[in-house]
């Protein structure tokens, strides 16, 4: 496959065969050898085959082999040309990151970090099969999966600022339940307030760096060693349901024929099947708003139980990273309304765009990427060049590049405890085999990953957070 | 048959490859690879059965409703499967298209601490997805998303 450098950080695969636009890929050198070693490249490139897709096929500096779709794709269809695909937004529908600030900073806190930890370990949900504290009847879920955070606001989870520095402001409002399934809802039930397990984690953070003053400030970070909270989890087993559910489906309706790989399964988006799964996978960002709402709350609780107040601990994003949204977009000169899916991949808005919160709007949006367990996390901020560069988007987080049996030979979970304990970084979980599965050396580095988003300007360096307390589902 | 399952290295999810004289054993032994992801299904003493009845158009399909359902188990009955007692495959004709029908008894007991889970599937995925003839039967070949 041909593959051709633009300039140092951007590599493209020409248009060739059935290819309707060419693919692009933000990498620096030892990035772009890690895609070569997998399927990421093929799969840019099938993606760029799609039905009405606008511009390029796009590949994030993070992104690695996945299903159909690489992860860390992204890539936009027109509205009546184009396609919906449930695997170009992934299986865990709305993955996704919330960070909040808090008043301490991290003297404050040392003396009380265990008891923290163990009582934030108590209070949110984790591992698997684990379920929620709440007792949903499937009408109360209908109105979550219509509603997201908002309904959660509403019953005294957090408040109505969070919302307004919430993605979407926690409701997407074309969410149907009407084309869920039973099972999907069974599944959604037991799960709503728990965060999952695999490489979901809730971390205590301090900010370790900060890069720019002046955005940092406008989000709420004022200065080094500030403690933060950072939640990644996503819709559990509702959305993967979901995902699982509309790929037979539309197997059923449409076949694979003339498709390279099956999970590039995909319907017309104005189509009544592709509208269905556009509705239901709303439904489950919904969901997942609602979920790290809930957990929110209850770290607030456990801080204003510990520590005496949660004061000052308010909420700086909430951003999912496998969606698919429609968005406003210029392309070739005219703007225009387009499906955008980011599998893996953040929204990175620049200053002005309608859809950010008032706060930070002349600055841009908050872009929050998660590292590995036990690993530094950044903050970014979105920027107008990557209106152009990615459909306004940039990477999400770390991807392995080691696989969980490798992992499962080389580390042990207790001796990564060990580890990190003596970095002075407190970990809780539910299996130490699962902590050797997630071990951060399993990893790419994240720094190299935020450093090619900043220098391409995807999205911009703002500061640098390092754990000072894990826990692991 | 020596062997049931194996599994192969796969950088970010699980992958596993499954034998079997027939599609329904090679299923059932598809079955505790992908627990084994999560669990010992050795380990899991076998308290209570389940039975499961599913439909596909073709035989990729049914193997990912099949093991689908036993995430569904997990997650909404808390069941952790131990063993496959009984898996049948049947091949039909509904309105002159081929149908895959499969009925399996498994049994396995309810999530505790006696437990350990050291692993989360997701989702079970197409990708990858083999389903080929070998010597003693056939081989089954899948990626699951965790």
């Amino acid at each position: 496959m041909d593959l051709v450098r633009i300039n140092e950080f951007v590599w493209e695969i020409p248009k060739s065969g059935e290819m309707k636009v060419p693919a692009r890929i933000y990498a620096s050198e030892k990035l772009i050898e890690l895609a070569r070693r997998d399927q990421t490249l093929q799969q840019a490139r099938n993606v760029a085959c799609l039905p009405g897709i606008q511009r390029m096929s796009y590949v994030m500096p993070d992104a690695h082999q996945g299903y159909g779709f690489p992860i860390g794709g992204v890539a936009a269809f027109d509205l009546d040309e184009g396609i919906i695909s449930p695997g170009g937004v992934g299986y865990d529908i709305n993955c996704g990151v919330r960070l909040l600030r808090t008043d301490y900073k991290e003297s404050d806190i040392t003396a009380k970090r265990k008891e923290l930890l163990a009582e934030i370990f108590k209070e949110v949900p984790a591992g698997v099969g684990k379920g929620g504290i709440t007792k949903l009847s499937r009408n109360v879920l209908k109105e979550i999966l219509v509603r997201g955070a908002e309904w959660a606001v509403e019953q005294g989870y957090g408040t109505a600022e969070d919302l307004d520095r919430t993605e979407e402001r926690g409701r997407m409002k074309d969410a149907s339940w009407e084309f869920i399934s039973d099972r999907a809802m069974e599944r959604g039930i037991p799960q709503l307030g728990t965060l999952g397990a695999g490489n979901h984690f809730l971390e205590i953070q301090k900010v370790d760096e900060i890069y720019d003053e002046e955005v940092a400030r406008a989000f709420g970070i004022q200065e080094k060693g500030q403690v933060l909270v950072m939640i990644h989890c996503g819709s559990r087993g509702l959305g993967h349901q979901i995902a699982t559910d509309y790929i037979e489906l539309m197997e059923n309706k449409f076949g694979f024929k003339g498709l390279p790989d099956r999970e590039l399964i995909n319907a017309p988006f104005k189509s009544e099947l592709g509208q269905r799964y556009y509705k239901s996978m709303c439904a489950a960002v919904n969901y997942a708003f609602a979920n790290r709402q809930m957990i929110a709350h209850w770290v607030r609780d456990v801080f204003a139980k510990v520590m005496g107040s949660a004061k000052g601990m308010r909420q700086i994003y909430d951003v999912c990273h496998n969606v698919a949204k429609v968005e406003k977009h210029t392309v070739n000169g005219k703007e225009k309304l387009l499906c955008v899916h980011r599998k893996g991949a953040t929204r990175s808005f620049g200053p002005g765009r309608a859809e950010i919160p008032e706060v930070c709007r002349q600055v841009g949006q908050p872009v929050l990427i998660p590292g590995s367990m036990g690993t530094a996390s950044y903050v970014l901020v979105g920027t107008k060049e990557a209106e152009e560069m990615s459909f306004s988007s940039t990477a999400h987080g770390a991807g392995r590049v080691m696989s969980r049996n490798e992992a499962l030979r080389r580390f042990r979970g207790e001796q990564i405890r060990d580890e990190l304990a003596r970095k002075d970084v407190e970990l809780k979980a539910t299996s130490w085999k699962g902590v050797a599965e997630e071990a951060s050396a399993a990893y790419k580095d994240v720094d190299e990953v935020v450093r090619v988003s900043h220098e391409t300007r995807l999205g911009k360096l703002v500061a640098r957070l390092v754990p000072i307390g894990v826990m692991k589902g | 048959m020596e062997k049931k399952y194996e599994i192969l290295e796969h950088m970010a999810d699980g992958k596993f490859r499954a034998y079997g004289r027939n599609l329904g054993e090679c299923l059932g032994n598809a079955a505790l690879a992908m627990v084994s992801l999560m669990w010992e299904p050795e380990r899991i003493k076998p308290e209570i059965r389940e039975t499961i009845k599913l439909e596909a158009t073709s035989p990729e399909q049914l193997t990912v409703k099949f093991l689908t359902e036993l995430i569904y188990l997990l997650e909404v009955k808390s069941f952790l499967l131990g063993r496959v007692n009984e898996i049948r495959v049947e091949e039909a004709s509904k309105n002159g298209n081929k149908t895959y029908r499969l009925e399996a008894e498994v049994s396995g007991d309810r999530i505790s601490p006696e437990y350990e889970i050291y692993g989360q599937v997701k989702a079970v995925t197409y990708n990858e997805m083999k389903i080929e003839k070998s010597r003693d039967g056939q081989v089954l070949q899948v990626v699951v998303d965790m």
